[in-house]
């Protein structure tokens, strides 16, 4: 097998998110995976199907309020988030955001806290504060993930339930190469974490729809208002996305130099190169 | 208080959140669940609204639906000085360009509605339209400045300024850039330093610059 199809190979076994579960229907949505038309309907029993080129049908499996497929055969399951199961969470199906940038470059925006001051202020992050605290980022080998631990950042509004600006400590994990989730202090709630995903859909490899979901606890605010906070997060990120060069996530050292603060991401970077996770990177500088 | 059915991604909502705050006037904004819930389209929004379209305000029995005219009505009644009433020729301009400010919904916002919530439409078409509107528009900001006037009816900002300001600045979210329009450039910053300015996402403020540094006190 050549480097090229073994890269190939390697993201096309992955399992991703295209389209959310309540919003099946028998026309389908018409959408794409890695370059391949799709479409993604329920059948005359209500069953999900997922359609590929020349009608071939294609892995389905329904979690997370999302459809999930792959153009290939997974050979593990989708990741698993326990929280998922916890009683009392509540389940924020965001909506579909498309994005023109490469799905690795929406998941590395989403790892990345050093913009909170600049992107999302007086939200996620304000002036002067804006020093990245030391954290600490591996790759852990048990569960082949990435992982963040210990961040620190202060936030004048760190989430809806949030009054007041609050000290947030985050944990980010990639299980997935197109998927993160962020585990983030709880105000209501201190002892949990709430959970926020990033779902991305590769459509081509400057191209993704972006499916944010979230478990939270929070019995106090309207659904209305939890999608319409994070979505204003995420579009204030969008224009940011749409404008990174190279389009494509340069996985070669020599083009950048990083900072204490991109720790995650060079984590990221090193893992999805790795395991030849390289649609929508750019291995060579150019 | 006036109540304002709102979605945070809606250029036309954020017309008027931003008069109102450029006015001094306080709203009860009621979140609707426009993406993905389309509930703009459910019983209760479409028979305040027929139209299923956003904003809809609401002040006591008075309900409006189209965002020009809910502009006039913010500014009539807690800063006149934002009508541009000076004269006959003012008035039609500010008719003028609050009517043109529907083409802008209707090309940059659809363009918007497409490349980004995946809503229908031929992009290509859109597009064209869009820059034929934001060409229209610079044009007529350079005559304006050729006048001395940095905005669309005086050399103050009125109604007929915000009516366009938000579907032209996030015209780069349907794919539209605004390099090749300085005069637009201008004006959005004209309008983006004004106290009491808020942002949407994609509308960014403007980062307080220094003061000069021969100019700072003590330095001479």
């Amino acid at each position: 097998m050549t480097d090229d199809t073994a890269s190939a190979q390697a993201m096309t076994d992955e399992w991703y998110p295209v389209g959310l579960i309540s919003q099946l229907d028998k026309t389908g949505r018409q959408t794409a995976l890695m370059g391949e038309p799709i479409v993604v309907a329920h059948d005359a029993d209500g069953q999900a199907l997922v359609t590929g080129h020349n009608g071939r049908r294609l892995p389905v499996k329904l979690r997370y309020g999302h459809v999930w497929s792959s153009l290939g055969t997974p050979k593990k399951d989708i990741f698993a988030i326990p929280e998922a199961d916890q009683p009392g969470r509540r389940f924020v199906d965001v909506g579909v955001v498309r994005v023109r940038c490469s799905p690795l470059r929406a998941v590395e925006n989403f790892l990345d806290i050093a913009h909170f001051p600049f992107v999302h202020t007086d939200v996620l992050g304000a002036e002067p504060h804006t020093e990245v605290l030391n954290y600490t980022a591996e790759i852990r080998p048990d569960v082949d993930e990435v992982w963040a631990t210990e961040v620190k950042f202060y936030q004048p509004q760190a989430s809806k339930s949030a009054s007041g600006g609050i000290t947030t400590e985050y944990m980010y994990r990639v299980p997935a190469p197109t998927c993160s989730v962020l585990y983030k202090t709880c105000p209501p709630r201190p002892t949990e974490w709430d959970v926020i995903t990033l779902f991305v859909q590769p459509l081509a490899e400057d191209l993704c729809d972006v499916w944010p979901w979230m478990a939270l606890f929070d019995d106090e605010t309207a659904m209305t208002d939890l999608i319409h906070f994070q979505q204003m997060i995420f579009l204030q990120d969008r224009s940011i996305l749409e404008n990174q060069v190279p389009r494509l996530l340069p996985l070669d050292p020599g083009m950048e130099i990083p900072t204490r603060a991109d720790l995650t991401s060079i984590a990221y970077r090193r893992w999805l190169k790795r395991h030849n996770y390289t649609y929508g990177a750019q291995l060579v500088a150019r | 208080m006036m109540r304002l059915y709102d979605y945070v991604l809606s250029p036309s909502c954020y017309k008027v959140r931003l008069m109102a705050a450029l006015a001094g006037v306080s709203l009860e904004l009621r979140p609707v669940d426009f993406h993905p819930g389309a509930e703009h389209r459910g019983p209760e929004l479409l028979s305040l609204n027929p139209a299923g379209s956003l904003p809809i305000l609401v002040d006591g029995d008075l309900v409006l639906t189209e965002s020009s005219a809910i502009l006039v009505y913010l500014a009539g009644k807690a800063a006149s000085q934002w009508l541009g009433r000076a004269s006959p020729v003012d008035a039609a301009r500010e008719q003028q360009w609050l009517s043109f400010s529907s083409r802008l919904t209707t090309s940059l916002g659809s363009a918007r509605l497409h490349e980004m919530l995946l809503r229908p439409g031929d992009i290509g078409a859109l597009q064209a339209a869009g820059i034929a509107a934001l060409r229209e528009l610079e044009a007529g900001l350079v005559e304006q400045r050729l006048q001395g006037r940095a905005f669309l009816v005086a050399n103050a900002p009125t109604v007929a300024d915000i009516a366009c300001f938000p579907y032209v600045a996030l015209a780069p979210d349907g794919g539209i850039s605004l390099d090749p329009y300085p005069a637009i450039r201008l004006w959005s910053r004209a309008l983006r330093a004004l106290p009491g300015f808020i942002e949407m996402p994609g509308i960014h403020r403007l980062h307080e610059l220094k003061p000069e540094p021969l100019l700072e006190p003590g330095v001479v």
